[in-house]
């Protein structure tokens, strides 16, 4: 009779062989950990201290209900569409930046790097652009809003500006890679044989991809919705502004029912969004 | 004589022709309900001002008691975007392991497990849907000016990403794992940790990295509601107008995004070998 097994593997199923190195390597996160935390001053007990747990509780308390007086709804209203309209022109704004830039630096439609690599010239005028978009999309939109607050004045131009440039440098970046990642036999056979660059792009290219492109779109229409509201805050019109003006006052009621409004408008721009990729997919 | 029927479009060229439509609708009418300025904007003046506002950002301000200060706040925004990071993926783990369907793979789960599933999938939307800068103007009413509120809003946004996206990694993981511990009756905490976690540890990794790297962008322009960092620094010069000052701070946020995305990128690489 073979002696039974049982007992070691109950022992081996108890120890774990790694818990050594797994604990040293705990101890060194913590270790790394600590300058950061000196350096965001990072001190939760401020919260729980006696006065702001009351000037937090006043505020939360003061959050029900939310106000809802027609006056109030309207205004509410009106500055949601604002902030939508300011996302929509401004990635409009950014549509109409973004698809030349991706046109120019997209590889595919080169004629030159057909048969041999890129020709000179055009290789470098593929990376001027390509710079041109890492500049546009590298300054986060907040400040390019702050920046034309102090040209336009306060308003939604500064608003859908900002979203403009930033977005356009995204998209721009981001179309160039999808007609990039689309098979090359269709355009270049085309280009071979003598159709001009926008032929091979409308009959080579964009079939395959207007799918992929059209859905990253809606995509960044959902972020710039959400950008639009952040951009209120320094000035750009729309539900942000509002909702800045409402927390300085303290006044809870508009401050919960604005944040509703936003919630339920992330909520259903979302959906949208998914709706209309699900569609085009 | 009987005429063919004529050919209908393909319902998916109909569908795209009515989105065509909408989104048409819905430009038009953004362009026309927004005051927008252009000629304002565009008028010879403008541009004259915009090109002297823009050209008086030039030289930056290159003091070395102002670079210090520079550097002093640009190693706060990254000491916030790596601080709410981390916390945001611990949160995002501890949400996301309720919030997963996980453990009633083959029974229907119990009232009590379904309501918490309820709850927290609920409330990982609402920190997601409330973006950073609006966590951190809430949050200066509680925890005062300083990178603190910056660093909580930035945990709290990320979380509600962060937990979503473990709690769908949790439950696309193979369940026969945790299932085969579980059967031998090793307790909840230790199936986690040797049968889950190694699994969705890659995408943890990706994730987390990813936010990361959209974190830095975050972090460098919370201070403008007074959350610490370059943002503040920045809104706080130009608001007085000293725009070489401001020049170099905008280096500095841009060279601290490139520096972040290139280390998240060979950190990727590093981790993918």
């Amino acid at each position: 009779m073979l002696p039974t097994p049982a007992p070691q593997v109950a022992s081996i199923a108890r120890h774990d062989p790694a818990l050594t190195s797994r604990w040293a390597t705990v101890l060194l996160i913590a270790v790394l950990l600590w300058p950061l935390v000196v350096l965001t001053e990072f001190n939760p007990s401020v919260l729980f201290d006696a006065r702001s747990l009351r000037s937090t509780g006043r505020f939360v308390a003061s959050f029900l209900p939310p106000r809802s007086d027609a006056e109030f709804v309207w205004l509410l209203l009106h500055e949601t569409w604002r902030t939508v309209a300011i996302a929509t022109a401004g990635l409009t704004l950014a549509g109409l930046i973004a698809v030349p830039l991706a046109l120019g630096a997209s590889a595919r439609l080169s004629i030159s790097a057909l048969a041999r690599p890129m020709a000179a010239w055009p290789f470098a005028l593929r990376s001027v652009l390509r710079a041109t978009m890492v500049l546009l999309r590298s300054v986060p939109e907040v400040v390019w809003a702050l920046l034309f607050v102090r040209v336009v004045g306060l308003g939604p131009t500064a608003g859908v500006i900002a979203i403009g440039i930033t977005y356009g440098g995204m998209l721009g970046k981001v179309y160039a890679e999808i007609l990039e990642a689309s098979d090359p036999a269709p355009t270049q056979a085309l280009l071979r044989n003598g159709s001009g660059r926008l032929q091979a792009l409308l009959y080579g290219a964009l079939p395959q991809c207007a799918a992929e492109l059209v859905s990253y779109t809606v995509y960044r229409w959902e972020c710039a919705i959400r950008a639009s509201v952040v951009l209120g805050f320094v000035g750009a019109g729309g539900l942000g502004q509002m909702l800045d003006s409402s927390a300085k006052m303290f006044s809870g009621g508009e401050v919960s029912a604005i944040l509703l409004v936003f919630i339920a408008l992330v909520a259903a721009s979302d959906r949208i969004s998914a709706v209309l990729r699900r569609a085009m997919a | 004589m009987n005429t063919p029927k004529p050919l209908t479009p393909p319902p998916a060229r109909h569908a795209a022709r009515w989105m065509g439509l909408g989104i048409g609708v819905l430009v038009v009418l953004s362009f026309a309900t927004l005051e927008l300025r252009w000629s304002e904007f565009l008028s010879a003046g403008a541009v004259r001002d915009m090109g002297r506002f823009a050209a008086s950002f030039f030289p930056p301000e290159t003091s070395s008691a102002f670079l210090k200060r520079t550097l002093d706040a640009t190693l706060e925004t990254l000491a916030m975007s790596l601080l709410g990071t981390l916390l945001a993926a611990l949160g995002g783990i501890a949400l996301a392991l309720p919030a997963s369907a996980r453990g009633h793979e083959n029974a229907r789960p119990a009232a009590a497990a379904r309501l918490l599933r309820l709850l927290t999938r609920g409330a990982l939307n609402v920190l997601r849907s409330v973006p950073e800068l609006v966590w951190a103007s809430l949050l200066l009413i509680a925890a005062g000016l300083g990178p603190l509120p910056g660093t909580l809003a930035l945990a709290l946004h990320t979380t509600g990403v962060l937990g979503r996206l473990f709690a769908e990694s949790i439950e696309n993981a193979p369940s026969e794992p945790a299932f085969a511990l579980r059967v031998r009756g090793i307790g909840a905490v230790r199936v986690f940790l040797f049968a889950t976690l190694p699994q969705i540890w890659p995408q943890v990794i990706a994730y987390t990295l990813y936010r990361w790297e959209n974190n830095i962008r975050a972090a460098a322009v919370l201070g403008v509601v007074g959350a610490g960092g370059l943002g503040q620094m920045l809104y706080y010069h130009l608001g007085l107008f000293q725009t070489h000052e401001s020049c170099t701070v905008l280096a500095a946020m841009v060279a601290l995004v490139a520096l972040v995305d290139a280390l998240s990128f060979a950190t990727r690489r590093w981790l993918s070998r």
